[in-house]
């Protein structure tokens, strides 16, 4: 009895590792087809990728631009989201009573609110309302923000959690004011969720794809996973494969040096989690 | 200790503000839109911000529509798709989630890691990688035309779009998943299993009812974003037989000239997802409230 379900179970996930990973490695293959086609193979070749003067990854200027967008709308995300995101923990983490309550009802209902909802409100909004905002960059920038100060807020928390309020009263009872408690003990503290919420928002940004979308002003402001959407389709060269593979790169860098720097802190604070103990910080943050 | 508390509402401030600014008005400006009028001469819909003043004209009409209809058919649809893909991914996401938990030994960090890796790819490249597979030169196509099989995957089939809905939300499902079978007390199987249970007893009467919060959460975690989803559709289908709720907001909201239209869709999206949301809190809040009996 238990044996046959040893046996049925371990087929089930190595054949969901390579249904779930074979495509897309196929893709990546394609990138290096020396033919047209994303279908059909013709040999190996770096054209679509560095060689073709015109249509080229390297080459072509609406896919640099693409790039570009992306990993600007990221970056910029990440700097205005990652402070507001601390504080507000930090702040609702404290709060008691009735704006406690608001403030977590605030703070979780983006988390389960769809896609979707948040871009049609916002274009609607920018649209009609906050006239002021053009959309294009400067919407996308807002809409993202908006969209990932929750996902902040509940890595940090965690931590918080986890920290506990001994180490601050500790601080206070040895003569520290509440502002300095703060700053040199649980700040320093709270480096791996700051750590955690860099690559989840960053990953999250650089392949989001509603949000961008909706607050789009067309070409100038086209992100790597709207070039995507929109090239999918037509008759798009293997570049288009090669362009996706970057996104992915991107992002594994990211998260590479993301769960290389968790486990260093790790280390180097006594905790011998290792790489293990990392992967859980950021998964347990996505989850 | 005395409290001086106005360093932490300082604190939470601005975020508050900014969600407040950005989240909150922004939900009310949809309200504004779709219960708002239209200007008669550029047919551009006029939010009304008095919700005194609203007309519920537009939102009547919709409603008509979806009840007996052309919007009928997509919201059956809708919710057809989502429950098929629900129900497919946790029959593929269950038993990795456990075997992951339970039996992986000495491979669970290599699984682990091989399991993680779609969350990070990009979502839109795993559909390009299929849109590749299953166009009708792609490698699968070939594959199965060797069995004789010919079919046009791509041309508004609903198994390639609940498939593809599968194929895009299942890592979703296994981490939480994984996570809750993970910190399940499976000492309480075994003592099951030492009072006489089979091992399908013990499953179904003790892992199963511990685990049914997780796998609430789970469900929750993945139907949302399907109940709004439209790209996966687009890149699979995007034929009007296979059209979902999504396909129609992202019309409405961004092509047409009947922004009200989506505006009253959007809307009744968030009421079909509180009916769900609702469902899930009270089934936690029981499950908290058994855990700390």
């Amino acid at each position: 009895m238990t044996r046959r379900r040893f046996r049925v179970l371990p087929t089930i996930i190595w054949g969901y590792v390579i249904w779930s990973l074979v495509p897309v490695i196929i893709a990546v293959a394609y990138s290096f087809n020396d033919g047209r086609s994303r279908t059909v193979w013709q040999g190996f070749s770096l054209r679509w990728w560095i060689g073709d003067p015109n249509a080229s990854v390297l080459h072509d200027a609406s896919m640099r631009n693409a790039i570009f967008n992306s990993l600007i709308l990221a970056f910029t995300t990440v700097v205005i989201v990652i402070p507001i995101g601390i504080s507000l923990a930090v702040g609702a983490h404290r709060l008691r009573g009735r704006s406690a309550k608001a403030v977590q009802g605030l703070t979780s209902v983006p988390l389960i609110t769809p896609e979707i909802v948040v871009g049609a409100a916002l274009l609607l909004t920018f649209t009609r309302l906050f006239t002021g905002i053009p959309l294009g960059f400067p919407a996308q920038l807002l809409g993202n923000v908006t969209f990932s100060i929750s996902a902040v807020v509940v890595i940090v928390r965690a931590r918080l959690v986890s920290i506990g309020s001994g180490f601050e009263e500790a601080a206070r009872d040895l003569g520290a004011t509440r502002f300095q408690a703060l700053r040199y003990v649980l700040m320093p503290m709270l480096w791996p969720s700051v750590m955690a919420s860099l690559v989840v928002v960053f990953a999250t940004v650089i392949d989001d794809f509603v949000i961008t979308s909706f607050l789009s002003s067309g070409v100038d402001s086209e992100t790597v996973p709207l070039r995507i959407y929109s090239s999918v389709k037509g008759g798009a060269t293997p570049a288009l494969n090669a362009l996706a593979t970057l996104l992915v790169l991107t992002s594994f860098t990211v998260l590479i040096c993301g769960l290389f720097g968790l486990s260093l802190w790790r280390k180097r604070h006594g905790d011998n989690g290792g790489l293990r103990a990392a992967l859980a910080d950021v998964t347990q943050a996505d989850a | 200790m005395k409290q001086s508390p106005k360093i932490w509402p300082a604190l939470a401030a601005p975020g508050a503000t900014w969600l407040l600014a950005l989240f909150g008005i922004p939900f009310y400006a949809v309200a504004c839109v779709a219960f708002g009028t239209i200007d008669p001469i550029f047919r551009d819909a006029v939010p009304q911000w008095n919700p005194l003043a609203w007309d519920f004209g537009q939102a009547r009409e919709v409603l008509a529509s979806v009840l007996s209809g052309p919007l009928q058919g997509v919201f059956l649809r809708t919710i057809v798709y989502v429950l098929a893909a629900m129900i497919t991914s946790f029959a593929i996401g269950f038993p990795v989630a456990y075997f992951l938990a339970r039996h992986a030994g000495k491979r669970k960090l290599l699984l682990l890691t091989l399991v993680i890796v779609p969350f990070w790819v990009n979502y839109l490249m795993r559909m390009l990688a299929w849109v590749n597979l299953l166009s009708p030169s792609g490698l699968f196509s070939r594959f199965m035309g060797v069995f004789g099989i010919h079919y046009n995957w791509l041309d508004g089939s609903p198994i390639t779009v609940v498939l593809g809905l599968v194929y895009g939300y299942v890592p979703f499902l296994i981490l939480p998943m994984y996570a809750t079978l993970e910190r399940l007390d499976w000492r309480l199987v075994e003592a099951a299993r030492d009072l006489g249970a089979t091992s399908r007893q013990a499953f179904r009467l003790v892992t199963i009812p511990m685990a049914q919060a997780g796998m609430a959460a789970a469900a929750i975690l993945i139907a949302l974003p399907m109940f709004g989803d439209y790209y996966t559709n687009d890149l699979l289908s995007r034929s009007p037989r296979t059209e979902m709720l999504g396909n129609q907001i992202d019309f409405y909201v961004n092509n047409s000239q009947q922004p009200q239209r989506g505006a009253v869709l959007v809307l009744m999206l968030s009421a079909l997802l509180l009916v769900a949301l609702s469902w899930y809190l009270r089934s936690t809040s029981r499950y908290a409230k058994e855990r700390t009996k």
